[in-house]
This record gives C-alpha cells, sequence and structure tokens, in this order.
C-alpha cells in the first residue's frame, strides 16, 4: 500500500528545485554516466556520440611537470596508447581497487603495470611517467571525465551522484570507490550494488513483481543477487560472487591458449601481452556470431602467426569459467532458503552475459531463459540514474525503497587465529552489532581489535580489513573489564566500529580506514594539490560547501515547520526554533564561514527533540495505519 | 519498546510472517537512511539508527529460532548458557544424523540420498516449531527452552548438509 503524500490546500510544496543528480557505473572495462531528462532515464554520450567511456587512462609525460585534468587521457583515446606504452596505460583499474599487492598477484593476472610498495601502507602504487598512480586516483581520473559529461551536458553543477558498486565488494573495494568520488569532487549520496541497481532500472519499467535473481557478469567481477520486488519496494535477498572474476578472464584464457599454440613464451614483453588480450578480445566477439575466428598476430620476432579459434575450443575453454559462476547461484538461492522453482525472472547484465554461450548456460541452470531487452551495458547506470534523481529529492513522492545486504560476513579475530562472525552474510543494512570482551591478563590495559571480512574460519583465509587497538582500559584482574564493542554497518554497506569500557566509560570511535586504503589525510592533500592546480580558491570553496549546507539544514527545516510545526511544538519552542533560523538566513548571506558553521550547529542541537518527535510521530502514523501521511518527508 | 511492539504485534511465538513483512516494509518507508540523504547530519544518524532498530526487530523475529530465544529473554530467562543437559535419545540421534551424512558423502551417487535426508531434517524443523508453539501458548518456558536447543542442533545439522551439497555440486565441474 503506498503511502499518500497529501500538502496542505494553498500550501503546496514550494516550486520544486530540481537537483541535478546522476548515476554513474564505473566499470572495470566501460564506465558510463546517465540522469533523469524530462522524466527519461538516459545515458550521456561524449562529443563523439559514444554512451561507453571505456575504463583506460593514459598518463604522459606533459602530465609530470603540471598534473592538469586535460593531460591525462582517459577513454577511447588513451586505448589507442595501451599496446604502445603500455606501463603508463591504466586498464581495468577496477580490480586493483581496495586491493593490495599480495591480492593482485593471487588474482592470477599478469598486469603490464611496474607496481610499487607505498610505504607505511598496504595500498600498491602504480609507476607511470607522470609518478606514481595509487588505483583511487586512476578511478578518480575516470570520474572526472563523466561528472564533466554529465555537467556539460545538463548544463550546471551536480548536487550529488549514485555511484554503482559489484554487490560482492567488500568493505575496503567500497571505501576505494568512495575515496575515488571525493577526490574527484563528486557529491556521494549513496553506493549502490550493481545488481540492485539493474533490478530498479528492469523493475520500474516493467511495474514486475516477484523473485528477480540478477546474473550479472561485467569485465572484471561477477554477482548475483536475488531480489523479492513488492510495491516499490526491492528486496535483496541474497547475493553472491567473486569480485575477480569477469570478461577480462575470458580474454585472458583465449590469449593463454593462443601462446601455447603459437609457442610464445610466458615472459612475453607486456606490450605483446596486451595485443594477445586485444586479439583474444576479438575473437571473442566474433565467435558470438561465428563459428570460427581467425587469429593474426606479429611476434616479436618478425615473424607472422595465424590460426583459428573454433566454437567447440572456445567452450572448452571459457566452460569452466562460466560455471565458476554456478556455484555461487546456487549459494544465493541457499542463502536466500529458496529454491530455481521459487524464481520468477531472470535478469542479465553486464557485457558479458552478451555471449550466447553465458546466456545458454545461465537458463540451463535457472531452467528459463534470461531476459536481456535492456541494454545489458547501460542498464546499470540507468538504475543507478532513477536511485540519485530520488535520493537528490527530485520526487518527494516517490515510494522506491531499496533493501540491501552486506555481501560478507564481518568478525574479528580471536585467540588462535579464529574468526568470530559478528554480522553473518547477507544481513540488511544498515546493521549493527555489539559484542563484549573481556582481558585475558591481570592487569591487562589494552586490547587489540582485529576487523576481518569473509566466510572462512581462519582468520589469514579472511579479508582483514582493519586493526586498532583500545587503550586506557583500568588494570583490572583477567576477565573482569567488560569491553563492548559495536560494529555499524550502514547504508552504503560501510562499516565503523566503537568500543567502550563499560565499568569505567572509556570510548574509542573508529571509522575503519581499510588497509588498502587511502588515509583521510591523503585524500585531503590529494583534493587539495588538484584545487590548487585548477586554480580554484580553497577558502571560497569552503564557504561555498557551508552554504549549501546552511541552505539544506534551512530547507529540510522550513518544510518540517510548515507541515507539523504547529502540532509537534510548544509555542516557545516554535519562536526559539523561527529565531535561530532567521539568525542562520541572516549569516548565510555574509561570508564568515565559522559563524554560519555556529548557526547551523546551534539550529541542529535545538531542534534535536523536534527531530525526534516528528521521526516518532511519522512511525507511530506508519504503524496505526495511517495511510494519509501528513509528514512532508525532508527533501 | 520490545520488538513486537515495533511491529505492533502481540507477544507471541506465532507470528503471521506477511502482516510483520509488510509492517517492516511500511516502517522502513518511513525511517530508511534514503529518505534522508538531503537532511541534516543529525536527522540522518537518526535515520540509522531507526532504521538499524527496526531491521534488528525485523530479524530477531522472523526466524523461529531467535524469535523463541527473544521470548524467552522478555521473560528475563537466560539464553546464552552453555547448560547442554540434552536429552539422551535426542543425542543419540544426532550423532547417527551426522555418520549417515558421512555416508551419503561416500555414495556414487549421493544426490537422491542427500535430498531424502534434507526433507527429514526440515520435517523435523517443522514439528519442533509446533511443539514449541504450544509450549510457548502454555507458558512452559523450560520445555520451550529444551526444544529451542534442540532447533540449534537441527539448524547447524542442515547447515552442514547444504555445504555437502554445495561441495558435492563443485566438485562435478
Amino acid at each position: 500500500m503506498p503511502l499518500l503524500q497529501i500538502s496542505e490546500p494553498g500550501k503546496s510544496a514550494a516550486p520544486h528545485q530540481h537537483n541535478l543528480a546522476a548515476g554513474i557505473d564505473l566499470g572495470t572495462t566501460n564506465s558510463l554516466v546517465a540522469s533523469i531528462r524530462s522524466g527519461i532515464a538516459e545515458t550521456f554520450p561524449d562529443i563523439e556520440g559514444h554512451h561507453l567511456l571505456p575504463s583506460i587512462v593514459h598518463y604522459s609525460e606533459m602530465a609530470i611537470t603540471k598534473v592538469r585534468d586535460d593531460e591525462i587521457i582517459v577513454g577511447n583515446a588513451a586505448k589507442s596508447f595501451a599496446n604502445q606504452d603500455p606501463l603508463n596505460t591504466i586498464a581495468s583499474v577496477k580490480r586493483l581497487l581496495g586491493r593490495g599487492l599480495k591480492d593482485i598477484k593471487t588474482l592470477g593476472t599478469r598486469l603490464p603495470y611496474e607496481f610499487v610498495e607505498n610505504e607505511g601502507q598496504g595500498m600498491p602504487m602504480i609507476r607511470t611517467v607522470a609518478g606514481l598512480k595509487s588505483p583511487v586516483q586512476v578511478s578518480a581520473d575516470i570520474l572526472k571525465v563523466l561528472k564533466k559529461r554529465a555537467e556539460k551536458t545538463l548544463g550546471g553543477e551536480l548536487t550529488g551522484v549514485v555511484i554503482t558498486v559489484p554487490a560482492y565488494f567488500d568493505d575496503a573495494q567500497r571505501q576505494a570507490t568512495k575515496d575515488a568520488a571525493t577526490l574527484a569532487d563528486l557529491n556521494v549520496l549513496r553506493l549502490l550494488n550493481e545488481p540492485t541497481a539493474a533490478a530498479v532500472a528492469y523493475g520500474l519499467d516493467k511495474g514486475a513483481s516477484g523473485i528477480h535473481a540478477i546474473y550479472d557478469l561485467g569485465g572484471g567481477t561477477f554477482d548475483i543477487s536475488i531480489l523479492r520486488l513488492h510495491h516499490g519496494v526491492f528486496e535483496v535477498m541474497a547475493t553472491a560472487g567473486d569480485s575477480a572474476l569477469g570478461g577480462d578472464d575470458i580474454d585472458r584464457v583465449i590469449a593463454q591458449w593462443i601462446m601455447q599454440q603459437a609457442h610464445i613464451a610466458n615472459d612475453a614483453e607486456h606490450h605483446q601481452i596486451r595485443e594477445l588480450l586485444d586479439v583474444a578480445r576479438t575473437a571473442k566477439e566474433t565467435l558470438s556470431t561465428q563459428n570460427t575466428a581467425p587469429l593474426n598476430i606479429k611476434l616479436d620476432n618478425g615473424i607472422q602467426w595465424q590460426g583459428e579459434l573454433t566454437h567447440s575450443q572456445f567452450h572448452e575453454l571459457i566452460d569452466p569459467l562460466i560455471q565458476k559462476t554456478i556455484s555461487p547461484c546456487r549459494r544465493a538461492l541457499r542463502d536466500a532458503r529458496l529454491t530455481v522453482a521459487d524464481i520468477n525472472e531472470v535478469v542479465m547484465v553486464g557485457g558479458t552475459t552478451r555471449m550466447p554461450r553465458v546466456r545458454e548456460k545461465v537458463g540451463d541452470f535457472f531452467q528459463r531463459p534470461p531476459h536481456i531487452d535492456i541494454d545489458p551495458d547501460k542498464v546499470v547506470a540507468i538504475g543507478a540514474a532513477i536511485q540519485a534523481d530520488i535520493l537528490a529529492g527530485n520526487k518527494p513522492d516517490d515510494d522506491m525503497l531499496l533493501l540491501d545486504v552486506i555481501p560478507l560476513s564481518l568478525g574479528i579475530e580471536t585467540m588462535g587465529g579464529l574468526v568470530e562472525k559478528i554480522i553473518p552474510r547477507n544481513t540488511t543494512i544498515p546493521v549493527a552489532k555489539t559484542q563484549e570482551f573481556t582481558t585475558f591478563k591481570d592487569g591487562q590495559t589494552a586490547m587489540a581489535i582485529h576487523v576481518v571480512q569473509g566466510e572462512r574460519e581462519i582468520v589469514l583465509d579472511c579479508r582483514s580489513l582493519a586493526r586498532f587497538e583500545l587503550r586506557g582500559i583500568p588494570p583490572m584482574v583477567a576477565a573482569s573489564a567488560r569491553i563492548r564493542v559495536t560494529f555499524q554497518v550502514d547504508a552504503d554497506g560501510l562499516l565503523s566500529v566503537s568500543a567502550t569500557e563499560e565499568t569505567t566509560g572509556v570510548h574509542s570511535e573508529i571509522t575503519v580506514k581499510p588497509s588498502y586504503g587511502l588515509q583521510d589525510t591523503d585524500i585531503e592533500r590529494m583534493l587539495r594539490d588538484s584545487l590548487e592546480h585548477v586554480q580554484k580558491d580553497v577558502a571560497t570553496r569552503t564557504l561555498r560547501e557551508q552554504q549549501v549546507e546552511a541552505d539544506r539544514v534551512i530547507n529540510a527545516l522550513r518544510a518540517a515547520l510548515k507541515a507539523d510545526g504547529h502540532h509537534l511544538l510548544k509555542h516557545h519552542e516554535f519562536l526559539e526554533i523561527s529565531a535561530a533560523l532567521d539568525e542562520l538566513l541572516r549569516v548565510k548571506e555574509g561570508n564568515h564561514v565559522q559563524a554560519i558553521k555556529r548557526a547551523i550547529e546551534h539550529l541542529d542541537e535545538i531542534t534535536q527533540s523536534y527531530a525526534q518527535r516528528r521521526m516518532d510521530t511519522a512511525i507511530h502514523h506508519a504503524m496505526t495505519g495511517h495511510r494519509i501521511d501528513e509528514f512532508t518527508q525532508e527533501n | 519498546m520490545n520488538y513486537f511492539e515495533v511491529f505492533d504485534l502481540p507477544v507471541s511465538f506465532d507470528i503471521d510472517t506477511d502482516t510483520i513483512a509488510e509492517r517492516y516494509r511500511d516502517l522502513q518507508r518511513v525511517v530508511h537512511p534514503d529518505k534522508y540523504v538531503n537532511a541534516p547530519d543529525r536527522e540522518r544518524r537518526l535515520a540509522m539508527e531507526k532504521a538499524t532498530q527496526v531491521n534488528e526487530a525485523f530479524q530477531t523475529l522472523k526466524n523461529p529460532l531467535s524469535r523463541g530465544l527473544y521470548l524467552l529473554q522478555l521473560q528475563g530467562i537466560e539464553t546464552h548458557d552453555n547448560h547442554t543437559a540434552m536429552d539422551s535419545e535426542f543425542l543419540m540421534q544426532q550423532m547417527e544424523y551426522r555418520e549417515e551424512l558421512v555416508e551419503i558423502k561416500q555414495l556414487s551417487h549421493p544426490f537422491d540420498a542427500l535430498n531424502a535426508f534434507l526433507n527429514r531434517i526440515e520435517r523435523e524443523q517443522k514439528q519442533l516449531n509446533d511443539t514449541l508453539s504450544q509450549q510457548f501458548a502454555q507458558n512452559d518456558y523450560q520445555s520451550a527452552h529444551d526444544n529451542l536447543r534442540k532447533c540449534q542442533f537441527l539448524i547447524r545439522l542442515h547447515e552442514e548438509a547444504l555445504s555437502l551439497e554445495e561441495e558435492l555440486n563443485n566438485g562435478e565441474l
């Protein structure tokens, strides 16, 4: 039953300001940006009409002295450098995002880059002629191009974006994605899981209901999500996947097969590998429509090698990879407590699902032909654009709600290197769990907590997210201290941890900075550097940010007061809040950053109990069957 | 506010899963952080707290085992005890089940046997839930507690059987 929103006669919500918002699909192979224009969600092309921006970044020597955005080449133009200058041309950077050097080496990938271990932190850096680049920076360079494209098309500055991530991304990979957005100067409204985004694009389009399986095989990641669609609510029941499996791997097995056939040594040069991967990709595409694909390669020794890849050979090579996607499908069904027979629809997402063999195998498993009617390359960006439009407040009456889950269990290390699970996978977010710990030795004053993510029982087999220490525990007899540790996962799927020692109240708050991520200070520095290079005034920017925040507070409060201020506030409270609101309106026009900040904080302080009352009233109304929601939501 | 009150439901082991799911969705439509993306920080935090509570309440009540344990906690009964004085008949039965699972693994065509095994466990779980429903209705918390422990055993066994199924499936590449 949808909630109706009815405004008071004659007081209809102020003519709605349209906030420019976009959805971004930051893909392994290609990236896209989409937005809603005149009620229609569409992806935006570049000047040449290409909607897909190849996720390839080329750094040139020009970029050493002055790192300006226009000296970093992204997309199709960068693609041409891939073979001639592979070390400075970064492709498929998404596979490196939020990962450590060790992870990258075990990806089974022979990457044609030179990695440098970053001192002090585990994050690997890529050596380019323009200096060391982290995967976060490379991703930010792709995002900047999409931002520019969207702002040019929409004719204004974006207020916020929704960026999609593979559902199976762990905390470190999500945090790295968000960091890249911050570096690209984007306001992230939400990180959205790719299959959920696809379900939104697909479900809203068809007004679908029932249980959907979204099979998303992209360039470098695989996700399967099982969702229940019910009157605009998209409830993720389970998700599973492999964040290092995709079309790239198919290209790689073909390239390896060619190497065997053509007797190319395993230590071939970077550019030769790059070229082989291109040949492999072309062969893969050819085999979608043809029975054989011709192979033609110029070897380093000058000899021209010719060969052929047949359908049956091709299937023999790729079937094991496709099969690797089936066991996550089984696991997701099992976690959702469903069987294949319960699935109403199967939707295909991601460029790699264009391959007829993938469709065939997936159809066999789910015992029904999968849907392929929305362009599998664009569907994720379109879903993200729809959610961005709603989150930006452009559709206050919209009833859509996405209930997503945490893809991998969160746990902590206990004695003997074992993992104690705190939050099991497929728990709906936001979620918080509190666990109590105690000291092991007499007089112990500190405790190390190691947070891991994964399904295995041994710490070494899971992903290390963060280590932190709780200090200042008063010396006590072993096992008498009571330390409560709370793990909170927010709606973006990001973790924060706080700990309190109960008997003394020692409290520590930790934002989990993943072992392979950037520190906040790094991001600030990089942001400052990049701003200085484009010669924007940092002070002007800070003022502008405070004014935007002030506007947000003012608009939200005005809407609230109009809706229920007279019901929920006593006369003197109403007057006090109005006075503080007037004060904020006054200082906002000036250029005193601190004054604006203080006025916002003051207003925030005195409206605390009002906000609580409004929330409680809204909950009460939702529960007592009031279908008319006179408490307009903030936008 | 206890978890039943969150959904305006009477405190009982028997709940209507459709009703609770619908009320859960209605509540999330009001408190979910997505509805507060542009609200001031404090309201955003408040929304996250509320949405977290609603999720926690729903998770707990949705599943019969956690619902049963929660009902005991509401009665002030300690449920984290390690006291496992289970009746020996039940324990014997559990050992037999486990042996059976090991035997199934060694069969050359294990899937039919495994499926039958899973069906049997699921039937037992269903019976146990019916018993629990009666015991909670009669406020017989002691017996309910014993049966909830049995429930935990069965759930673990069921999970092991499913893992075996996954293992066998994956071995069949």
